[in-house]
């Protein structure tokens, strides 16, 4: 069976383009194809410059042909989730306010992909700036989960994982604030990874929360994550809130012998109300895998997670109604036409631009910060932060990787949350301790439920050991192979 | 009853940095607008600021050199507002945690005569933080515009405690604040350009109250003499208020300098929430004590401690050290001709204080139009007093007459070369033409006649020519000598040496 070039991974393509079995500009075209085919289904891409992707194809071809070849990232099209600045190229965060944004400088991680010859291939869609679950909040476009039409992709970053997930682009970039590359990954099938706080320049990330949000991968094999994770993560004199670590290679050190020996941690507040049966009986299976590989259950505890969900809406809503303060009806923002004032002009292009569940958090995220409040919730939630890290920290003294399913559920349909935030919010119930403690969490594909819908395992590592979590995730991946099943389209 | 105005000031100064505080692009003055911004100032979605870290030592140079505690962690925090002139719609500045704490102000407050020292005392500080500049609007009848070319500019608060009790002290206080930074090159301070800028909280108490009366705040006071005049109204206002019984209402009032009046902005209940937190783009900085002793080891000596030292080593009076001490550029040139020529610092510090600055002011008048321009466009200039002492500051680094120079005439003065009354003359020629003292004393055969024997003549004729003044200086009248001087001076045609024909006078009439 001869698989379908949209569905191979990042190394077989990179291979394909180093013999000249096809060339960067024919990558491309098949990708553009395969967008123009489906995508009218599947709904991943806000925006896409056809032309520039040629371009930029053509380039890579060009390197090639005189020996100069980049490496191999090197004429793969990569997606970018709609947040994430290119220079001359739209930046709409899925929000009216940004519709005719174009952004005039290139972000760091963007910037170091370039740098490796990666093409860029389209604007991928997103909840507005990246709030919500479900990719439901978009203002311009509705992604389905490929699996079934039918089904809501993930969120925020559902764009990018319904892309990967769909073979409309090799890998794609997303970005992950309380589990928005994790979850949609799950529901999509596909891999995707939050690294830990730090890794990865933030500098061209739109900001959601910037003590959370983290940019990284969605690839269709462990392989492939490892792969952009490494081509965009390091030290940016630009982020302040980067860390200078020696970024190893993340390829070489993957092993399907790795999880010999070592001690996988389950959380018993991940397995219990709330999680439905069909995913805790997949992750247990698949936690039973990688037992099978030669590592050993521990049975721990993190007693604070079901503060996550109120800590995290403190924390995330406070710092976003910071960050989309800029958006304002004044420099390049959607600006009221009935504006008479200055207040006007905050007041209505603020009401027309911003979307319901945006204008919820901003005003949570105010309310939580104003004088008088501040103690009761903003402070008191970066203390109980402090614990949920010390659970972290506490675990790993004795566990080598903590084990957990992705998302509470399957892929949900459309409409079915979207009345009632808090359900909604409790989609992100096993992502969003990760990003809280300010650990590397992925999500691996572990089965399907018995309609057929993909569910994730998530394996959450040590601070800045992605070396060793890819490398775990990258045995139990090699020894079940889900990552090979693709949607039919 | 008596009334007391308390008065606390909060003082923004620009740090002369290369680049703005958050982002590498520079900060500069009257640059055609929004030249001066990057995607960071102009706060596009996706970017970060990262720390000047320069501006954050001079802001610790400033603190040691006010005697402020340094604490070892210090960060940052997002001030909420919405307005055009913050990009961001959040100001970082500091706001529980600044790089300064506690400290004080040394300041001289005006003696009855003005050549004798006033006293002196330290106004304490509350904190002196880092923050960024804004944008600057401008606005016309239907619509305003906005220029970030200073918005992110390195901005300090230097905070006081509510220390001080008249317009006067403020005024002191606010001429030592921007003596002590514009000496330590910290910024120039140039309140005309925005370098310095006021808001002042003022409240009146029956005299001997422990109490604070209601405080009312003057926000952007761009210029030391509107901070005087507002004080002064201010304080006379609310001293009237409580007079009549009016409550006082706790407010921001602005200071219109056209009409010498302050009005009402905004009451406490409009006043802003600024929903500050902590800034998750920036981490908090640890000070360290390498970095703190370093920064100790090369402190400015503050202008009152130099002021302190010349009088004591050079035997300077008050006078002469009163403006020269608190400048830097007065003080090199006066070390440099010192240098050169150490044995009459007083006449060195005198020629330059007062011969020196003076004809640079005069020098300077005609051609100051372009000055003149430049106050139009920026609002209320200060007094010309202080206009016309920064120019002649500016003149000093041209000046043809060079500290070595100077040096040169005060000696060939003292050597009685020339006579204190050619010097002056010499002194002009030397301030035209950039030539030394010797050149012109022989070019021009200046030099002074001190022939004993030439002079004893003149002096013999001077006296048989006014027979009643030599009676009279005999009878003990001793300013009846002049009479007999002046004859001589003009005899040599100004060049006798006056303190060899005095002498020679006196023992003549004394024979």
């Amino acid at each position: 069976m001869s698989e379908d070039i949209f569905y191979k991974s990042v190394t077989e393509l990179s291979e394909m383009l180093s013999t000249g079995d096809i060339s960067a500009v024919e990558l491309a075209k098949t990708f553009i194809e395969r967008k123009n085919s489906v995508d009218d289904k599947v709904g991943a891409f806000i925006s896409c410059d056809e032309k520039s992707t040629l371009v930029a194809a053509e380039k890579s071809d060009g390197r090639r042909a005189k020996g100069e070849s980049l490496g191999v990232l090197d004429g793969i099209p990569v997606g970018l989730k709609d947040l994430l600045a290119v220079r001359g190229q739209p930046l709409t965060c899925a929000s009216k306010m940004l519709e005719k944004y174009v952004s005039p400088y290139t972000g760091t991680a963007m910037a170091k992909l370039e740098s490796r010859g990666a093409v860029f291939w389209g604007r991928l869609n997103m909840d507005e700036f990246a709030m919500g679950s479900s990719c439901e909040t978009s203002a311009f476009i509705k992604t389905r989960n490929p699996w079934n039409l039918e089904c809501i992709p993930g969120g925020s970053s559902g764009g990018s994982a319904a892309a990967v997930a769909a073979g409309e682009c090799a890998c794609s970039l997303g970005s992950d604030t309380g589990g928005s590359i994790r979850q949609p990954a799950s529901l999509c099938g596909i891999v995707g990874m939050k690294p830990t706080y730090g890794l990865v320049s933030r500098f061209g990330l739109a900001a959601f929360a910037s003590s959370l949000d983290q940019i990284g991968p969605f690839a269709r094999s462990v392989e492939d994550a490892a792969i952009l994770l490494e081509a965009v993560a390091g030290y940016d004199r630009l982020d302040s809130t980067s860390f200078n670590v020696e970024i190893p290679d993340y390829r070489a050190a993957l092993s399907t012998e790795s999880l010999k020996g070592k001690k996988i941690g389950v959380p018993k507040e991940y397995f219990g109300v709330g999680i439905s049966s069909e995913v805790s009986g997949l992750v247990n299976a698949a936690i039973s895998r990688c037992v099978e590989l030669g590592g050993e259950v521990v049975e721990i505890s993190l007693p604070h997670t079901d503060l996550a969900i109120p800590v995290y809406y403190i924390i995330a809503t406070a710092e976003a109604s910071s960050n989309l303060a800029r958006y304002d009806g004044i420099r390049y923002t959607h600006r009221s036409s009935e504006a008479k004032d200055i207040v006007d002009v905050y007041f209505k292009s603020r009401a027309e631009g911003f979307g319901e569940e945006v204008k919820r958090r901003i005003i949570l995220g105010s309310y939580v910060l104003s004088s008088g409040y501040y103690d009761a919730y903003y402070l008191r939630a970066q203390k109980v932060r402090t614990l949920i890290r010390g659970d972290f920290e506490k675990a790993f003294e004795t566990v080598d990787v903590i084990m957990t399913p992705t998302s509470p559920t399957k892929a949900f349909k459309f409409g079915e949350k979207t009345s009632d935030p808090l359900s909604m919010y409790l989609s992100d119930i096993c992502t969003i301790n990760v990003n809280l403690a300010g650990l590397p969490g992925i999500s691996v594909p572990c089965g399907f439920t018995s309609d057929n819908m993909p569910v994730g395992l998530q394996m959450i590592g040590k601070a800045f050991d992605e070396a060793s979590l890819l490398s775990y995730a990258y045995a139990y991946e090699q020894s079940c192979q889900w990552h090979k099943a693709h949607p039919k389209l | 009853m008596e009334y007391e105005a308390v008065i606390g000031l909060e003082v923004h100064v620009q740090i002369r940095t290369k680049t703005k505080m958050f982002t590498s692009v520079e900060h500069k003055f009257a640059e055609p607008p929004n030249t001066l911004t990057d995607p960071v100032i102009w706060a596009f979605p996706g970017v970060l600021p990262v720390l000047n870290f320069e501006a954050i030592k001079r802001t610790i140079e400033l603190g040691l050199m006010l005697g402020c505690q340094i604490p070892e962690i210090t960060k940052w925090d997002r001030k909420n507002y919405f307005y055009p002139d913050s990009p961001k719609n959040y100001q970082l500045s500091q706001y529980d945690q600044p790089l300064c704490l506690g400290g004080g102000v040394e300041i001289e407050l005006p003696a009855k005569n003005a050549s004798e020292m006033g006293e002196h005392r330290i106004v304490r500080l509350t904190r002196i933080h880092l923050e960024e500049d804004v944008g600057k609007l401008t606005h016309f009848n239907s619509d305003s515009l906005v220029d970030y070319n200073r918005a992110g500019t390195p901005l300090m608060e230097i905070v006081s405690e509510p220390d001080m009790h008249s317009s006067e002290e403020v005024f002191a206080y606010l001429t030592s604040l921007k003596n002590t930074i514009s000496c330590a090159g910290i910024s120039d301070c140039d309140m005309e350009k925005g370098q310095m800028r006021c808001d002042v909280n003022v409240s009146v108490r029956p005299k001997g109250a422990e109490e604070f009366g209601v405080k009312v705040e003057m926000k952007n006071i761009n210029s030391i003499s509107n901070a005087r005049n507002s004080i002064d109204y201010e304080i006379k206002r609310q001293i009237e208020c409580l007079k009549k019984g009016v409550q006082i209402v706790q407010e921001t009032r602005r200071w219109d300098a056209q009409l010498g009046v302050t009005q009402s902005m905004r009451s406490k209940e409009d006043a802003h929430d600024y929903r500050y937190f902590p800034d998750p783009d920036l981490m908090p900085v640890k000070i360290s004590a390498e970095l703190l002793e370093s920064i100790k080891a090369n402190l400015p000596e503050r202008p009152f401690d130099r002021q302190r030292r010349y009088m004591a080593d050079y035997s300077l009076p008050y006078s002469v050290t009163s403006v020269m001490c608190h400048d830097n550029d007065l003080c090199s040139y006066f070390e440099r001709a010192v240098k050169v020529y150490d044995k009459n610092p007083k006449a060195i510090a005198n020629m330059l204080n007062n011969d020196l600055l003076r004809e640079l002011a005069s020098a300077g008048a005609d051609e100051s139009g372009s000055e003149a321009d430049f106050e139009d466009i920026f609002g209320q200039p200060d007094s010309k007093a202080e206009d016309s002492a920064a120019l002649a500051k500016k003149r000093l680094a041209a000046c043809k007459i060079t500290p070595e120079t100077l040096a040169g005439l005060v000696k060939i003065i003292d050597s009685g070369v020339i006579s204190k009354q050619m010097a002056k003359d010499v002194f002009v020629e030397m301030f035209k033409t950039g030539k030394s003292a010797g050149e012109i004393v022989s070019e021009k055969g200046l030099a002074q006649n001190s022939d004993s024997g030439e002079l004893e003549k003149f002096c013999l004729d001077a006296m048989a020519a006014n027979t009643k003044a030599v009676e009279q200086f005999k009878a003990g009248n001793e300013k009846a000598i002049n009479a007999l001087i002046g004859p001589v001076m003009k005899a040599s045609k100004g060049k006798a040496n006056p303190a060899m024909v005095l002498d020679i006078m006196k023992k003549l009439i004394s024979q």
